[in-house]
């Protein structure tokens, strides 16, 4: 009885569909293209790190680091992240909460400040620092008189880390939190929150998958970058090496199998910030969601459709964040 | 409670959203902020509540209870503030946004945990959620997510209640739900309460007095039944419900509608030659045949009786429409038909003379 006007329908979709669709060669071209384009500039690479490495065998893999200079520089590496990673947190989310949460002179200065380090190349901000701190540099007399050392010494390397990452954690959370407003925050502060309560009871939950996700990024550049490090480092093996560093001098003294070996940590490094990228980037797209979703008028009394998240159209929100405009009108409450 | 503001201005940059406004509310009123949008009624409510500062000025004072709180911030004035888009907070479930006040309290005011959840569940009750407590509020109808804000504000004993168009994202059917129960709801608490709303059939049927407000200005404070039926202004008529405006002219103290003489209110000035002359639909009057009473001819344009009175729509000899509203028995008896000519007389009627600015 409901097949008439089942066909019906279906027959009154179709042409629109066609319509839309490409030729099948073009189709198949297109991916053809895509697909090859992604699998020898992203696969491909991958691929050769993980096969150069255990070329060898895996025996030959795990003798490369027993090596002191390759444990030296995994434990230099960890400690540059593990420094910037914090101060990351804490400058990124305090200059985004100022930046998404408030109106000030200078404001626009800031952002552009917070941009910077993507903005500049890494080597010329790790040259930055060799001129500030070197010992030709402006502070370098005072500095070899107080005995201290920055450049071609742990302190540098943390430094141009901490600066080449900054950005990262504050670009992710500014769309967001000005996605968000302030009325939360205002109706915690009616509540008699005071002002540590409504951060953390309020505004630090409403972020803390776009936090974790500025983090993780962050990470993976703190442990892969090379052109500022490699600037203010001088490369002294066993010292001042980190994990990218190391293997450039491993490479360049012909230990292929070793080079690729510790090349093969940042490799897998980037796998698992990539797979927990993936997840935190549906965490937030649902956050997004909730944020804007409209205000489905209902009779009160009726049961409620659930999940509801099914039925609130997730807004597109991409991620690559520093490519987007920000809207301050829309803090501004009405 | 009572709270009463004294010559509030508020301006932003160089726009002036706040005009030197004064406004009393006694202890356990419910008045309504009515006024179109861009009046300045949100502003005003956030400057009761210490969400926004009133503009510097020695004479501006804001009153709970005869005390000036002008000083004390959002927190400590122990205000209930409802948000026009609730506000709730979306990662804490219905139960912890309603014990969210209780529980950021000093640790010495602090009510022990057990009792914290008495007296949400408690609340959660009162706005008859109570089985809705895990729920997070992405999971809530708009109405649902309404009471649970009121609730949120409820928890803290608040002296006074504050609501921005509280029902203004509902529909038809839940708004009016929510308005009687929220009025039954005031009557059991007796909590002083500012409602904002821009729709004036909630204000007036809600509402102990009605604060019409225009262009950052309050134009006129009154019952509802005051407001309604006299208007200080020809805004205020205008705003509060459906009318008609005639244009009448002014000669040798004798008023003219068209060819029919009126009488010259009280108080009119003679010096105006024109003037406003206000009708509401339901106080005009059909005949069909000229009874030699002052009366306005008009020919039937539209017919409408789906409904508890029936709407006719009339087109004057000058072009104009007229809105006409009968009760049913009488349109019966009428029996209009449409295109002809029929005569209109007022039973009542509101004068007012033209501001300046309309002056011909
Ligand atoms: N924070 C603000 N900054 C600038 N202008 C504002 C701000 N808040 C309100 N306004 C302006 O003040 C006027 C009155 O606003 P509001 O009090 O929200 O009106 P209503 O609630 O009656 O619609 C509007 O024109 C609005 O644009
Ligand atoms: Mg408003």
């Amino acid at each position: 009885m409901h097949a008439p006007t089942k066909r019906i329908a279906a027959a009154s979709t179709q042409p629109q569909r066609r319509a839309l669709r490409e030729p099948l060669w073009v189709r198949v071209l297109i991916r053809i293209a895509s697909l090859s384009f992604l699998g020898i500039f992203l696969l491909l690479p991958l691929v050769t790190v993980f096969y150069e490495a255990l070329r060898e065998g895996f025996g030959a893999y795990l003798a490369s680091f027993r090596d002191a200079a390759a444990w030296s520089a995994i434990k230099l590496t960890l400690l540059a992240a593990g420094i910037s990673l914090p101060l990351n947190l804490v400058f990124g989310l305090a200059a985004a909460w100022a930046i998404a949460k408030f109106e000030f002179w200078g404001k626009n200065f800031l952002i552009t400040l917070i941009d910077l380090p993507f903005a500049i190349s890494p080597v010329i901000s790790g040259l930055v620092f060799v001129l500030l701190f070197g010992a030709q540099g402006w502070l370098g007399p005072w500095m070899s008189a107080h005995d201290f050392k920055v450049i071609f010494a742990v302190p540098g390397i943390v430094l141009a880390t901490v600066f080449v990452t900054f950005p990262f954690v504050a670009r992710e959370l500014i769309p967001l939190m000005q996605e968000q407003g302030t009325e939360e925050e205002q109706a915690a502060l009616s509540l008699g929150a005071n002002g540590w309560q409504t951060f953390w009871y309020v505004t630090l939950p409403n972020v803390r998958w776009a936090l974790l996700y500025g983090v993780i990024l962050s990470n993976a550049r703190a442990m892969g970058e090379f052109g500022a490090v490699a600037v203010v480092s001088g490369s002294i093996r066993g010292k001042t090496n980190t994990i990218p560093l190391h293997v450039e001098v491993l490479y360049n003294e012909y230990h292929f199998v070793a080079a690729f070996a510790v090349a093969s940590l940042l490799a897998l490094l980037a796998l698992v910030t990539l797979v927990i990228k993936t997840l935190l980037e549906r965490k937030i797209q649902q956050q997004m969601a909730n944020s804007t979703s409209d205000f489905d008028a209902e009779v009160s009394n009726v049961a409620v459709k659930s999940p509801v998240n099914a039925a609130v159209p997730a807004p597109h929100v991409s991620l690559a964040v520093w490519t987007r405009g920000f809207d301050f009108e829309s803090a501004v409450p009405t | 409670m009572s709270l009463e503001v004294q010559h509030v201005s508020k301006t932003f940059g160089n726009y002036q959203a706040l005009r030197d406004v004064n406004l009393k509310i006694e202890d356990g009123e419910l008045i309504t902020l009515l006024g179109p949008s861009g009046s300045g009624k949100t502003t005003l409510l956030r400057i009761m509540a210490g969400l926004e500062e009133p503009d510097r000025n020695p004479d501006t004072k804001i009153l709970f209870h005869g005390e000036d709180v002008a000083t004390q911030g959002v927190g400590e004035r122990q205000v209930g503030f409802v948000f026009q888009h609730y506000a709730l907070f979306r990662h804490m479930s219905v139960l912890e946004n309603v014990a969210f006040g209780l529980k950021v309290r000093p640790r010495a005011e602090r009510p022990s945990k057990s009792e914290i959840h008495e007296r949400a569940m408690k609340l959660l009750k009162l706005v008859q959620l109570d089985g809705f407590a895990g729920r997070y509020p992405v999971q809530l109808s708009g109405g649902q997510r309404q009471r649970v804000a009121l609730a949120r504000a409820l928890a803290i004993e608040p002296k006074v209640l504050l609501l921005d168009e509280p029902f203004g994202a509902l529909d038809a059917k839940v708004r009016q739900g929510l308005r009687d129960w929220l009025r039954r709801l005031h009557d059991e608490i007796h909590v002083t309460t500012v409602l904002v709303t821009h729709d004036q059939e909630e204000a007036l049927e809600v509402a102990d007095r009605v604060v019409v407000m225009n262009k950052a200005t309050v134009e006129q404070v009154g019952s509802p039944e005051e407001v309604f039926h006299h208007p200080s202004s020809e805004f205020v008529m205008d705003f509060l419900g459906r009318t008609n405006v005639f244009h009448a002219r002014i000669a040798n103290g004798q008023a003219w509608l068209n060819d029919m003489p009126l009488e010259m209110p009280a108080g009119m000035s003679g010096k105006t030659n024109a003037a406003h002359i206000y009708v509401r639909p339901h106080e005009l009057d059909i005949e069909r045949i000229a009874s030699g009473q002052p009366a306005l001819p008009a020919s039937v344009a539209r017919i409408n009786p789906a409904g508890a009175i029936a709407k006719i729509g009339l087109v004057g000899t000058d072009g104009a429409e007229i809105q006409v509203d009968l009760p049913l028995e009488r349109f019966e008896t009428l029996r209009l038909k449409l295109g002809e000519t029929v005569y209109v007389s007022p039973r009542k009627m509101r004068v007012f003379a033209p501001e300046p600015e309309y002056a011909i």
